[in-house]
């Protein structure tokens, strides 16, 4: 993580008053396009089914309708679509932190013969765009009776993590001092307990952004649940219950709960985004420079 | 020999340990990586090559029928549609995308009160989970109720059908994504923050315009990272699926049949597992085309600034 991640504005010339102002326009002007689908969403969920066929369109609904949440909520079991969401996602995070950690671990403080082509193999799946295994992953998990379970997308985080997350973590165990764990070496400590007791808990902002993108990375999935849940609605996740919204409501479609259901789910997202704003942007600020 | 130099001896006896067992120790911290390779990349990739030979809808058992799922792909028109399809999804939003992301970060590093919060606000869009985001636009683009109707007939144009009509089904996911470009933006963002001041001062100093410090130093500065962009929209728009599942189901007249849509139908709904594993074979070799004939013709103007010259 270099200079780059730092988030400074630059400043090179004194900018004049026209220019400041027309700067703020534009940032303005942008700033609403990205805003009013949001906006739209969030009024929409609060609207009467009237409401929302009303024209001219009502940005602000009366009285908001706090009971589309709930109705939406209870149209379908989603209690039981978050318990789920959040069972994938718990194995997920816990898969991917402890897995790649020790890849990267591996990676970035150890040398043996073999693995910088390890590592090179790493970067090289990285590369490769995930759908094209898709048709053969979901053939093998059928087969191996994995088909309808939850086992698809959690087991495979355990082997690795994900490669972009190795190469985070590497980026950033490498630059840890080397002196810490010389002295532990000293000390006669085993090589896990350097990385579980004085890397791991050194590492907790970078541990902190691939927790992040994981979680961002999970709850978001819809493809994956929609191969391997979407035959037992009991299994469904928030994605792919929110998906299959639409049929649930025979001959008409409930906007009004849809947008509900819509604006639910992307609350937490937003939370997290808000709380852990910073480990974003390291995060991506990682991904787009070679390190 | 005193006490001091024979703790020290052992001690560096301990920090050398044996060669095996240092090797032995890093092979097993990288191991769940190897075993993943081996399980979930080299295993599926080997299946993928033996159902190309293969008819099997995963109910009966697989007959080998040599090369007769790549005869299938002379006379599939749908194949070929959706090849058409994402072509041309990927023709226009990549680069436009790629703009647009790159103005963004431009205003974005400029030094104004708040900047933060702009920051913020354009890049959330592109952190959406893909099921909200296609109910979301689907409403939006919704010819009764949505949001554009009123618009389009406040400036005094006709109503557009959007997802409804085949001719404008692709530009409403065009202009869908282009909202997603958060992503590319913050990477841009960095790389702008990475330039150093001393490049703009001295231009300054010879009394460089704001247009060509712009062309002379930024663009060439950054297009590592354009470059970086381009790669990464171009895998990304190929992938593209739930806007064309969930909005459009593929159509009208299939105009959003996505090639990943294409594939998931093959192998899920019609299970043509052998035909389905052609299929991702094809998309496979034609990123790695596009990639290496990009890296061939568009990296040769990369400009890389040895960091540390």
């Amino acid at each position: 993580m270099t200079a780059a991640t730092r988030l400074k504005p630059r400043n090179l010339q004194s900018r004049s008053v026209m220019e400041r102002f027309t700067l703020w326009a534009a940032l303005l002007a942008v700033a609403a396009v990205m805003m009013v689908p949001f906006a739209w969403l969030v009024t929409s969920s609060l609207k009467s089914e009237i409401a929302i066929f009303s024209y001219p369109p009502q940005w602000i609904p009366r009285p908001p309708l706090w009971q589309n949440y709930v109705e939406a909520w209870q149209t379908k079991p989603f209690n039981l679509y978050l318990w789920n969401s959040l069972v994938i996602l718990a194995l997920n995070l816990v898969a991917v932190i402890v897995s790649s950690s020790l890849c990267a671990y591996g990676f970035a403080r150890l040398s043996f013969p073999g693995r910088d082509l390890w590592f090179a193999i790493t970067l090289a799946t990285m590369m490769l765009p995930g759908v094209v295994l898709l048709v053969p992953s979901f053939v093998i998990f059928t087969r191996i009776g994995w088909g309808n379970t939850i086992l698809p997308l959690t087991v495979p985080l355990f082997f690795g993590g994900g490669a972009f997350n190795i190469f985070l973590l590497r980026q950033f165990f490498r630059s840890l001092p080397r002196e810490l764990a010389d002295a532990a070496r000293i000390d006669g400590a085993h090589e896990f307990s350097i990385y579980w007791r004085i890397i791991m808990p050194l590492a907790k902002p970078a541990l902190a952004t691939v927790a992040v993108f994981t979680f961002i990375n999970s709850w978001n999935d819809f493809i994956g649940p929609l191969l391997y849940l979407s035959r037992d609605p009991t299994k469904y996740t928030v994605a792919l219950g929110l998906a299959l919204f639409r049929q649930a409501f025979l001959g008409r479609t409930r906007w009004d709960l849809i947008m509900a259901g819509s604006t639910a789910m992307i609350l937490p997202v937003l939370a997290v985004f808000f709380v852990a704003q910073r480990f974003f942007i390291q995060g991506i600020a990682v991904s787009g420079i070679k390190g | 020999m005193s006490g001091l130099t024979v703790a020290a001896r052992n001690a560096a006896t301990r920090l050398r340990a044996p060669r095996t067992q240092k090797t032995l120790t890093g092979y097993l911290f990288i191991a769940p990586f190897i075993l993943g390779f081996f399980l979930w990349f080299l295993v599926p990739a080997l299946t993928a090559l033996w159902l190309v030979f293969q008819d099997w809808n995963l109910i009966r058992s697989p007959v080998f029928i040599g090369l007769g799922n790549l005869r299938k792909l002379v006379d599939d028109s749908l194949f070929t549609k959706s090849l058409i399809v994402t072509t041309y999804f990927t023709v226009v939003s990549v680069p436009l995308q790629l703009i647009l992301a790159f103005l963004l970060a431009l205003l974005l590093n400029a030094q104004v009160r708040g900047i933060a919060f702009f920051r913020t606000v354009f890049y959330l869009p592109s952190i959406v989970p893909v099921v909200a985001n296609a109910v979301m636009w689907a409403f939006i683009f919704n010819p009764e109720f949505g949001l554009l109707t009123p618009l389009l007939r406040a400036l005094g144009l006709p109503r557009i059908l959007w997802f409804q009509d085949p001719a404008w089904a692709m530009p409403a996911m065009i202009l869908m994504s282009l909202w997603g470009l958060g992503g590319a933006m913050v990477i841009y963002l960095a790389g702008l923050q990475g330039i150093p001041d001393s490049l703009f001062e001295a231009a300054d100093i010879d009394g460089a315009t704001r247009w060509s410090k712009l062309l002379y130093i930024t663009i060439p500065l950054m297009s590592p990272v354009i470059f970086f962009n381009l790669i990464i929209g171009l895998i990304g728009s190929f992938q593209i699926f739930t806007a064309g599942y969930l909005i459009t189901s593929g159509g009208p007249q299939n105009a959003t049949l996505f090639y990943v849509l294409y594939t998931y139908r093959t192998a899920i709904e019609y299970l043509d597992m052998g035909y389905a594993a052609v299929l991702s074979w094809i998309l496979f070799f034609i990123l790695l085309v596009l990639s290496l004939l990009i890296f061939r013709y568009v990296g040769r103007y990369v400009h890389y600034e040895d960091v540390d010259a």
